[in-house]
C-alpha cells in the first residue's frame, strides 16, 4: 500500500535593482527595487500572496478539516519568510494556522536559499541553524528532514546532512542514477548509515507543475480521478509516491481558470477512494519504511532543466564568476562584526540571481525568461557584479578601520 | 521564375546596408533558380570593371546599368552638392541637376527595361526604385513587389522628413501587390504613417554571411596597449545617433580613462561630430577612420571589444550582425528592427546615455560579460542567413504568379 507525500517548495529571493556602475560607491541598498517595478520584490510578493499563498492555503485548510488523514509539508526559504512578514502577514498567519492542524511537516533549508554546499561548510551549516531559528521562532516547529537548494544533491551532502542529525533528504527521482530501480522507495545514500533518501516521482509531479493547462498535451485535460488512477496503478510496486513541487504551481505557475485550484480541492477524495491509498508527510514515509538499497550520486543531482544538473546555475562563464568573487569574499566578511553587510553578503547568495543570468535559452529558455526580472541574462549579470564591487568597496573600508 | 530587380547600390560600391542586403538576397534567391536582371543606376568614378566582378561572382545574375548619379543615401541637398563638385571635373550635361528628377528619369528607363526584358515579377529597394518599380508594372503588368529597407521618417531622424520623397515612398507602397519590410520596426512605421492595411505587408529579415567575418587576419594589429576599442560603425548623420555615441564616451571616461573609442564613417555630420569630441575634452581618446569597406571594415569590426548602435530609428541594422559575425559582442539601440531578433546583445534606449555608458563600461571591465556575449552571439547569428531570407521571398513570388512558374524551396 504506497503513501502519498506531498512537499511544496515556498520561496522568493531578494531581488537585485537595477544597479549601474554609477550607483557604486553611492548607494547601498541592493534590494530596494522600486526600479523593477511589477518585477520588484513587494510587487511579486503581493501578487503572488493573491494568486496562489492565500487562496492555496484556504483550500488546504479545508482539505485538512474535511479529511483528517491528508497529510503536507512544506519547506519555506528565509527569504520568504521575511516578505511575508513585511508585505503579507495575511499569508504568512494562514500558513502558521496550517501547521498548528498537525496535519504538516515542515523541512530544513538554507535560510537563504542559496548554493552554500558546495562552495563552504561553514557557510551552509550557518544558513541551515538560521533557517532552523527561523522555523521554529515562526512555527514552533522542529524539522527532521533537509531539502537542499533546487534539490541539489549528492553524496557528500548527504553524508554532512546526517552528521547534522536529520533523518532524512530529499532529491529528484532521476532515473539516470536510479539503473531500473523504482523511485517509489527509501535509498540509503552512499556513505551514510541511517539517514533516508526520499526521491521525487518527477514524472507525476511534473504532470501537475508543469503540464497541468498544456493544451498540447495528450493527457490534457488532467482532473483529479485521472491523475488518482495513475497513482492507484502504481499500487504494489512502490511504498511511497513523492510529489515535490513548487507551491506556486497553484495560482501562480498554473493559472487559476486553468481549473488548478478545483483539481487541488477534488484530489484527496479522489486519492482516498482507493482504500490502500493513505497520505503521510517524509517523516512518518521515514518511520514507516525501510531503505531498499544504496544510491551512489557522485556528480550534482537537481530538479531542473533536462539536463538535472546545476547548469542553470554555474553554466556559462558569467555564473562561475559571480559565485566565486561572491564566496572569496567569506573570510572578511564573517570576520566582521557589521550584521548588515553579513545580510547583504548572505542575501546575494540566493541561487536565483545566478539563474538570471543562465544562457542556455534555446532549450530550457521560456522559464528563465518568465521567472526574470531582467531583461536579458547579461542585464541580470550587470547588475550583480556592480553590486558586488559595491559591497566589496565597503568591505575594503570596514578591514581598513 | 524570372525578376526584374530595380537596385540603386551594390558591393563593392555601396554606402550601407542596402546594397549588402541586395547582394545578400539575390545571391541566395539564384542559388535557388531565381534569374534575376538587377538594375542599377551606374556608378559615378568606377575604376574597376564593377559589372564584371559581379559576374563572376553572381553567375545567375544579370546586371544592368543606366547613366545616373544616383549613390544610395542621399537628399537633395547632398545630391547638390556632388552634382556641383563634379561640375569641373566631367561632363555633366546628361546628368539633371535635382535628385527627384534623376529618379524619375531612372524611371523612364525602367519602363524601356520591363519592354525589352522578360520578367514574372518586379522587385524594388527602396524609395528611389520605387518610380521604376511602377514605371515597369504599368508597362509590363506583371505584380511588384516594394522592399521598404529604410523609411523617409529614419532617414530624417524623425525631422523634416522630405515631403515629396515621403509621396514616393507612398505610392511606391501603394502600387505594389506586396510589401516587403526588413522588421516590425519598419512594418509598423509604414502602417503609422503610410495607411496601408496590415496583411500586405511581410516581414523579412536581413542576414549576415557569417565566413566573410571569420578569416580576418589581424597582423598588422595597431598598439593600443591597456586599452578597450568600443566602436561606432555608420553613417555620420543625425539618425545613426553619432551625438548619443560621443556622450556616452565622454559619461565612460570619466571613470575609465583605458578606452579607445572608434568612430567610423562618414556623412553630413562630420565636422560637428569631430568638434564634439573636441568641446567634450576627450578628442585623444577618440579616433576617426573615415569610410571603410573590405578588409579594413572587418578588421575594425574584429578588434573592436564592443560595438555601439545608438541609432535613433534603425530600420533594421545590418553591422550588428556583421560585428556578431567577428565575435564582437554589441550594445544596440532599441530602436531598431534588430533588436527584435536578438537574444545575445545588449540593449539601450538611444537616449538614455547613463545606461550606455554603463553598459560600456561592464563590457570593458567584466571579460566574463564580454566572453559571454560574443561566444552567444556567434552561434546566434547562425540563425539570420540569406538562405533562410531568400526562402522567405520565393514564399511570397510564388504567392504572385502562377503555378507553373512557382519554385519549390
Amino acid at each position: 500500500m504506497p503513501s502519498i507525500c506531498f512537499y511544496f517548495q515556498v520561496h522568493q529571493p531578494y531581488r537585485i535593482k537595477k544597479y549601474s556602475v554609477f550607483d557604486i560607491g553611492q548607494d547601498h541598498r541592493y534590494f530596494d527595487d522600486d526600479n523593477l517595478n511589477e518585477k520588484g520584490n513587494r510587487a511579486v510578493l503581493e501578487k503572488v500572496a493573491q494568486k496562489c499563498y492565500i487562496p492555496t492555503t484556504k483550500i488546504l485548510l479545508d482539505l485538512v478539516h474535511r479529511h483528517p488523514e491528508f497529510k503536507i509539508s512544506f519547506s519555506f526559504s528565509g527569504t520568504v519568510l521575511e516578505q511575508l512578514e513585511k508585505y503579507s502577514p495575511e499569508a504568512l498567519s494562514l500558513f502558521q494556522i496550517l501547521v498548528k492542524t498537525g496535519n504538516v511537516e515542515i523541512l530544513d533549508e538554507t535560510y537563504y536559499h542559496s548554493l552554500s554546499f558546495f562552495y563552504s561548510d561553514e557557510e551552509f551549516i550557518k544558513q541551515v541553524k538560521m533557517h532552523r531559528e527561523k522555523i521554529e521562532d515562526l512555527f514552533d516547529y522542529q524539522p527532521r528532514v533537509f531539502r537542499n537548494t533546487e534539490l541539489a544533491y549528492n553524496n557528500e551532502l548527504a553524508v554532512l546532512v546526517e552528521k547534522m542529525g536529520y533523518s532524512g533528504i530529499v532529491a529528484e527521482g532521476w532515473e539516470h542514477y536510479l539503473n531500473e530501480r523504482s523511485p517509489n522507495f527509501l535509498y540509503r545514500p552512499k556513505g551514510t548509515n541511517r539517514i533516508k533518501l526520499l526521491l521525487k516521482n518527477y514524472k507525476l509531479s511534473d504532470d501537475v507543475a508543469f503540464r497541468f493547462s498544456n493544451k498540447g498535451w495528450k493527457e490534457y485535460p488532467l482532473d483529479a480521478s485521472k491523475f488518482s488512477q495513475w497513482i492507484n496503478s502504481i499500487n504494489g510496486s512502490g511504498d511511497t509516491i513523492n510529489l515535490f513541487m513548487d507551491y506556486e504551481t497553484f495560482g501562480e505557475h498554473q493559472w487559476e481558470d486553468s481549473g488548478i485550484f478545483d483539481f487541488l480541492k477534488a484530489l484527496p477524495e479522489e486519492i482516498l477512494k482507493h482504500p490502500d491509498n493513505i497520505f503521510k508527510t517524509p517523516s512518518e514515509v521515514i518511520s514507516s519504511y525501510d531503505f531498499v538499497g544504496e544510491l551512489d550520486i557522485h556528480n550534482v543531482l537537481t530538479w531542473a532543466d533536462t539536463e538535472r544538473d546545476l547548469s542553470a546555475w554555474t553554466g556559462n562563464s558569467m555564473q562561475k564568476s559571480s559565485l566565486k568573487k561572491l564566496y572569496e569574499l567569506e573570510d572578511d566578511v564573517t570576520s566582521s562584526d557589521d550584521d548588515l553587510i553579513k545580510e547583504d553578503w548572505r542575501r546575494l547568495q540566493t541561487s536565483d540571481h545566478f539563474y538570471y543570468m543562465c544562457t542556455k535559452w534555446f532549450s530550457d529558455g521560456d522559464v528563465h525568461k518568465y521567472f526574470s526580472p531582467y531583461e536579458s541574462p547579461y542585464e541580470a549579470f550587470i547588475s550583480f557584479v556592480n553590486v558586488l564591487n559595491d559591497f566589496r568597496f565597503r568591505l575594503d573600508k570596514i578591514k581598513s578601520n | 521564375m524570372k525578376v526584374l530587380m530595380f537596385g540603386w547600390e551594390f558591393p563593392p560600391h555601396n554606402s550601407g546596408g542596402l546594397g549588402t542586403a541586395c547582394y545578400g538576397i539575390t545571391k541566395a534567391l539564384s542559388e535557388k533558380g531565381v534569374e534575376i536582371n538587377f538594375v542599377l543606376p551606374r556608378n559615378y568614378g568606377i575604376e574597376e570593371n564593377f559589372l564584371n566582378v559581379i559576374h563572376t561572382k553572381l553567375p545567375k545574375i544579370k546586371m544592368r546599368e543606366i547613366d545616373s548619379l544616383l549613390v544610395a543615401y542621399m537628399n537633395s541637398m547632398s545630391y547638390k552638392k556632388m552634382f556641383l563638385s563634379l561640375e569641373d571635373k566631367k561632363n555633366t550635361e546628361n546628368y539633371c541637376g535635382d535628385l527627384l528628377q534623376e529618379v524619375h528619369r531612372y524611371a523612364q528607363v525602367a519602363k524601356e527595361i520591363a519592354q525589352d526584358v522578360e520578367h514574372d515579377i518586379i522587385h524594388s529597394h527602396d524609395w528611389m526604385t520605387f518610380p521604376s518599380g511602377i514605371e515597369a508594372k504599368n508597362q509590363s503588368r506583371k505584380p511588384l513587389v516594394s522592399h521598404v529597407h529604410s523609411t523617409e521618417d529614419d532617414r530624417s531622424g524623425g525631422q523634416g522628413a522630405n515631403p515629396h520623397v515621403f509621396e514616393i515612398e507612398k505610392s511606391g507602397i501603394k502600387e505594389a501587390d506586396k510589401v516587403l519590410a526588413v522588421s516590425n520596426f519598419t512594418r509598423n512605421k509604414i502602417i503609422d504613417n503610410y495607411d496601408i492595411e496590415n496583411g500586405k505587408i511581410d516581414v523579412i529579415y536581413n542576414a549576415v554571411n557569417k565566413v566573410d567575418f571569420d578569416d580576418v587576419c589581424l597582423s598588422r594589429r595597431l598598439n593600443f596597449g591597456k586599452n578597450k576599442i568600443v566602436l561606432f560603425l555608420g553613417r555620420l548623420t543625425l539618425h545613426k545617433g553619432p551625438d548619443y555615441f560621443l556622450k556616452a564616451a565622454k559619461k565612460a571616461l570619466d571613470k575609465n580613462r583605458n578606452i579607445i573609442f572608434i568612430i567610423s564613417g562618414s556623412g553630413d555630420m562630420d565636422s560637428q561630430i569631430i568638434e564634439q569630441a573636441a568641446d567634450l575634452g576627450i578628442a585623444d581618446k577618440v579616433l576617426f577612420t573615415g569610410f571603410l569597406r573590405g578588409e579594413d571594415l572587418k578588421k575594425i569590426y574584429k578588434m573592436a571589444d564592443l560595438y555601439v548602435m545608438p541609432s535613433i530609428s534603425e530600420p533594421f541594422g545590418i553591422t550588428s550582425l556583421e560585428a556578431m559575425a567577428s565575435g564582437t559582442p554589441v550594445l544596440i539601440s532599441k530602436q531598431s528592427g534588430v533588436s527584435e531578433i536578438l537574444n545575445h546583445c545588449l540593449r539601450v534606449d538611444f537616449w538614455d546615455i547613463d545606461e550606455m555608458a554603463n553598459k560600456i563600461l561592464s563590457v570593458v571591465d567584466y571579460n566574463e560579460l564580454r566572453t559571454c556575449l560574443a561566444d552567444n552571439g556567434l552561434s546566434e547569428i547562425d540563425k539570420f542567413t540569406w538562405n533562410k531570407a531568400a526562402d522567405e521571398i520565393i514564399k511570397v513570388y510564388n504567392t504572385l504568379v502562377i503555378s507553373k512558374k512557382r519554385i519549390n524551396i
